[in-house]
């Protein structure tokens, strides 16, 4: 039974999970936490699985009920689904290890079945874009996952609602511009699946209402990415929202936006149409230049350390953003292996804020100084080493997406976006570095009585080997990529660009 | 490459025996004397097996040891060659004794965070020798960016703000060389799809058009340039002399800068061959930013009241006659240039280690407020006068060796012009250091009573570095053989 | 053209609703309004779906035994309908989302005016 519906599995064990938790926690709160724990694990599991599965037999099609497309939804297991959900459960995994002690201080206790259960929903939602293969199933899924996402920020600080607001209406905006495009594209297809469209399309040709539908779901994906300049709710958001939300938001949620980007631009309407017909790439990669120099500097100017992670990771989305408009090969890989690389970095730096905030109360940059460092010296260490990596650093992780992404720029004699990368590069380390000056070089508040009584305080194990695993999955990883890179994504490529490596 | 290849795993113990005394080091935080003898075992051991690699090197049998493939196409792979063991000798002899300098001025002056200090000089020393074993390009970028960073706490050291800001600045400049080295190896791995170290460069066969050729050599330029201290890309060093002395000793004369230099050479021969070079016209430009190099840094140290930074300057201006004679493109001009990398190394260390020793013993850092002090150290002075002669090229010593070499090849090439720039760079040589051995011999100094010499730890490392000077002058037999290899692989001889 | 303007008349419509809609979101400060212009953007999304399924002189997608099964121009499509059902439920839970966030806001701000929010939040020592 497992491996015909293996597509299927992540998001109903999710959906399942998200159903079960309020009536199991009804009796016994603690359930909740469980419930979510082993649900995420099992989810991981077969991702993982799936990703074997996929090495052996190629592309996995399920037909829910039976019924074949167009007339049934589809899920579709191909390297990149099998990639992306894998990265995404798995990340969310190791953040609701440390979400156990943040969410017990964050919310109030009533709260805290009701997180989880939305938590669930906020996987089963994401898993569901990335595996599905029917344009409006995948609306569907955004919406679910939008809207537990609204509630998951809305209960954070005193001004998270107003930022779960903002970003509720602009990603209604975005998904009501995303089902329109369906639309246009369902009146001249009649299909709504996406291998259908597919071939279908050409026959159609580039009318204006087939282009319309391709720049309305891309502003909707570009939305949900925060592509520069749809960026708009995601400082707040971000800044606001409870710890474990900001977790799982910042490595996972943009990152289905891009996913969204890629399949339809390169699996749908295909390479030539997006680069020749209608240069949209070529738009993208501009936007998401910009948006890599607007968030690097904005980045520098921030003092709340959750804030300028936030701006950080609009720049980040903007190299994906780039190596998607980019259009080549080189650029595809770069662009999904950072999907890994970034989420794993944003991951750890975003645990590490959790962290300050738990022991210090505070994660304000002007507030750190080398006491907090002394109080918490493997966190510290865990954000120097993702903060490395941030600037590109070899061996760590961020180094192989910025190669993979100059191959590409140089391979379209793109130089100015080869400057782009390389100057973030020099940003990153700014603003980074701000940080670890603070927190290495800063002489603390107290003076040397104080020290000698104040022990260290790091936090809980469930908090701290998290953010370590995560932090030393930086630099493994970095070492693998050509493991990950030549075994499974070089399949992925989309027809029309494939590559093989010398 | 015609010399036979032999898998070893002596690079890799070499660049990795130094990075396994850094958990060790950690550990004895509390134990002063039993970190300090994890460092000075770790030296030794790293020195013993990179000796252990010369007999090879010598004769002809490269020890290889390659990993896995780190980006498509390219291994992580180390290379003995003759050019990298000298570097590599260059580098981890010295660092015993800096080591044992190290030992002396941290306790001379109860220097705080030695624990932290003496773990990330041992990374340093991994990411140097591996630098120098680098056998391709991605290889060497990961080296080199590890040494960038793993500097940085120790130039920032005594964390005042002037050390922070030092730090900066230095971030700053080899950060954005760092960038600029892997912008130039992706494109070149776009344009041959390999970047194995080749004598005579990567892209023979390739008919590089001139719009791809220069930039791409500039990005290298920028790239290594930096870390040469290339005028106008020099200004960090001056600054970053504010770290503690040893550090400025050892990495800022020796590992650091010579990394930089070696790069330039790795570059220049190994990457874009002689050809492409001297087709473009690129061999002038270095030639013309090295002659800058050395004459406007000498003429800037004579503006120095500050000692470390009088040195500095020299160090800049000496960087440049490697850069010189690698830009000549000839055999005898590499080997005049790689016998200056290891000579320049020997004396500016002996030099350094000088101006620590004044600086603990007597806390004085600038010119003058030397005089007298020959005195008191006689055998500081005395070295530093060893040192100074022979960076003026005075024969017997080193660097009158490693200059007649350079400037033979300058006239051999038909540039004589060349030959009277490194005679001219001597005698400004003479003018900034030689009267600091004036004054400290033959004039009195003030506040002087009751003071003696420098502590043993440094005393004898400093007339070890002095004396090996003079050694190498009279029997420079190994290096130059090193040397000669290496040109032969290149040039024919 | 008179086809163009006239024959299409539903679809101005949706088009003026639309703008309505947006404009209500982006002009509007008061954040009820900005809900309201939501629901009718959303609703002109729904709308135009409806339309799209219609065809001329075809009836209720209900099998009609006087006309039989053969002919499919003879009903109008069902699938965007039901489609159009799901795309409902969103927007209800939506605005039920939306005004669950506004009570909170009102709560802890006693303003639902864009600006004077904005002004409280800048001002708000958190």
């Amino acid at each position: 039974m497992i491996p015909t519906n293996a597509p299927a599995l992540a998001p109903l064990i999710f959906l399942l999970a998200a159903l079960i938790i309020p009536l199991a926690a009804l009796r016994i709160r603690r359930l909740a936490y469980v419930l979510a724990m082993a649900a995420a694990a099992a989810a991981a599991a077969v991702s993982v699985g799936n990703i074997f599965r996929v090495l052996e037999s190629g592309t996995v099609h399920y037909r829910f009920g039976g019924w074949p497309p167009p007339l049934g939804i589809e899920y579709v297991l191909d390297p990149l689904s099998a990639f992306i959900t894998a990265v995404i459960n798995l990340t969310a995994l190791v953040v609701l290890v440390h979400a156990r002690l943040t969410v017990a201080a964050d919310l109030p206790e009533r709260k805290h079945v009701p997180y989880y259960a939305l938590v669930m929903l906020m996987m089963s939602g994401f898993n569901g874009i990335v595996l599905t293969g029917d344009f409006f199933n995948l609306y569907v899924f955004l919406e679910i996952a939008s809207l537990s996402l609204y509630g998951l920020i809305a209960v954070g600080d005193r001004k998270s609602p107003v930022a779960a607001f903002r970003y509720l209406v602009i990603g209604m905006v975005g998904g009501g511009f995303y089902l329109l495009g369906v639309g246009f594209l369902y009146i001249n297809s009649g299909s709504l699946n996406m291998a259908d469209l597919k071939a279908i399309l050409p026959a159609v040709g580039a009318r204006p209402e087939i282009i319309v539908a391709l720049c309305f779901m891309v502003l909707g994906f570009g939305i949900k990415m925060a592509l520069f300049p749809l960026h708009g709710w995601l400082p707040d958001a971000y800044t606001y929202a409870p710890t474990a939300t900001s977790s799982l938001m910042a490595p996972i949620g943009t990152k289905i936006g891009a996913y969204g980007l890629l399949r339809v631009l390169f699996f749908v309407f295909g390479v030539n149409f997006v680069t020749r017909t209608v240069p949209l790439a070529q738009v993208i990669s501009w936007l998401a230049a910009a948006g890599i120099l607007y968030g690097s500097i904005m980045a520098m100017a921030q003092d709340e350390l959750k804030r300028m992670l936030a701006f950080s990771s609009i720049a980040q989305v903007g190299y994906i953003g780039l190596g998607i408009g980019l259009a080549n090969p080189l650029g595809l890989l770069g662009a999904v292996l950072h999907v890994l690389n970034h989420g794993l970095m944003k991951a750890c730096l975003f645990l590490v804020a959790g962290n300050f905030r738990m022991r210090l109360g505070h994660s304000r940059i002007r507030a750190l100084d080398s006491g907090a460092r002394r109080r918490m010296p493997w966190t510290s260490a865990a954000f120097t080493l993702a903060a490395l990596s941030m600037i590109g650093l070899p061996p760590t992780v961020g180094f192989f997406s910025k190669w993979y992404l100059a191959l590409g720029t140089i391979r379209n004699r793109s130089w100015i976006f080869l400057a782009v990368i390389l100057a973030s590069s020099l940003l990153n380390a700014v603003y980074f570095f701000r940080v670890i000056e603070r927190l290495y070089l800063r002489p603390a508040m107290q003076d040397n009585e104080a020290r000698e009584t104040e022990g260290r305080s790091e936090v809980a194990p469930s908090m701290l080997l998290p953010t370590l695993v995560l932090a030393l999955s930086l630099v493994v990883i970095g070492l693998l990529n050509v493991v990950i890179v030549k075994g499974l994504l070089v399949r992925f490529l989309p027809p029309g660009l494939e590559f093989a490596f010398p | 490459m015609s010399a036979p290849a032999a898998p070893s795993l002596l690079p890799l113990l070499a660049v990795l025996v130094s990075l396994a005394a850094v958990p060790l080091i950690l550990l004895s935080s509390r134990r002063p004397r039993l970190r300090e003898t994890w460092t000075l075992a770790a030296a030794a051991a790293k020195f013993g097996l990179v000796l252990a690699l010369l007999p090879g090197a010598l004769q002809g049998r490269i020890a290889v040891f390659g990993l896995f493939e780190i980006v498509p196409g390219v291994r992580l792979e180390l290379r003995a060659d003759p050019l990298g063991v000298l570097f590599a000798l260059v580098a981890s002899g010295l660092w015993i004794l800096t080591s044992l300098y190290s030992i002396g001025y941290t306790r001379g002056l109860n220097e705080h965070k030695q624990t932290r200090y003496f773990a990330f000089f041992a990374v340093c020393l991994s990411a140097t020798v591996g630098i120098a074993f680098a056998a391709n390009l991605v290889t060497f970028i990961l080296f080199y960016e590890i040494l960038t960073i793993a500097t940085y706490p120790l130039v920032i050291h005594k964390e005042t703000p002037e050390a922070v800001s030092a730090g900066r600045k230095y971030l700053a400049f080899t950060l954005s060389a760092g960038v600029l080295l892997i912008a130039a190896a992706a494109w070149s791995f776009l344009l041959v799809g390999d970047l194995d170290f080749k004598p005579g460069g990567i892209f023979t066969g390739l008919a590089l058009a001139g719009k791809t050729a220069v930039p791409l050599f500039l990005l290298f330029l920028g790239g290594v340039g930096v870390k040469s201290a290339v005028m106008p890309l020099h200004s960090w060093l001056p600054a970053a002399m504010v770290a503690p002395t040893p550090v400025s000793a050892l990495l800022h004369a020796v590992a650091v800068v010579k990394a930089g230099v070696f790069g330039l050479v790795r570059v220049v021969v190994f990457v874009f061959g002689p050809d492409l070079l001297r087709r473009f016209h690129l061999d002038s430009v270095l030639i013309v930013l090295a002659v800058t190099t050395i004459l406007v840094g000498s003429l800037l140290a004579l503006r120095q009241d500050n000692l470390k930074r009088r040195l500095a300057y020299s160090t800049v201006s000496h960087l440049s006659y490697i850069v010189l004679g690698t830009a000549l493109l000839s055999g005898p001009a590499i080997i005049g240039a790689l016998l200056h990398l290891a000579f320049h190394a020997t004396m500016k260390i002996t030099l350094f280690f000088c101006a620590g020793a004044i600086y603990v013993n007597l806390h004085r850092e600038n010119v003058s407020e030397l005089n007298g002090t020959g005195k008191i150290m006689p055998w500081t002075m005395a070295a530093f006068t060893l040192g100074s002669l022979g960076l003026c090229g005075v024969p017997p010593l080193n660097g009158f060796v490693s200059k007649w070499f350079l400037g033979s090849a300058a006239v051999g090439s038909g540039r004589p012009l060349l030959a009277g720039v490194l005679i001219l760079s001597g005698l400004l040589n003479a003018a900034y250091l030689l009267p600091i051995v004036q004054r400290s011999f033959f004039r009195r100094g003030s506040g002087l009573e009751g003071r003696r010499e420098a502590s043993p730890w440094m005393v004898a490392p400093l007339v070890l570095t002095a004396v090996l000077s003079l050694a190498l002058g009279l029997f420079p037999g190994t290096f130059h053989q090193l040397a000669v290899r290496v040109a032969a692989g290149l040039f024919g001889g | 053209m008179h086809d163009f303007l006239v024959g299409h008349y539903f679809y101005w419509f949706i088009f003026l609703l639309m703008t309505i809609g947006l404009a209500g979101i982006i002009l509007k400060r008061n954040l009820i309004k900005k809900v309201i212009g939501m629901s009718i953007l959303q609703v002109a999304i729904i709308l135009f779906f409806v339309a799209s399924a219609s065809k001329w002189d075809a009836t209720v997608p209900i099998l009609d035994p006087a006309l039989g099964a053969a002919d499919v121009t003879k009903y109008i499509n069902p699938l965007p309908h039901c489609l159009m059902l799901t795309a409902i439920v969103v927007g209800v839970a939506t605005s039920g989302v939306a005004f669950a966030l506004i009570i909170m806001i009102w709560r802890r701000f006693r303003t639902l005016d864009e600006n004077e929010l904005l002004e409280k939040l800048k001002n708000d020592p958190d």
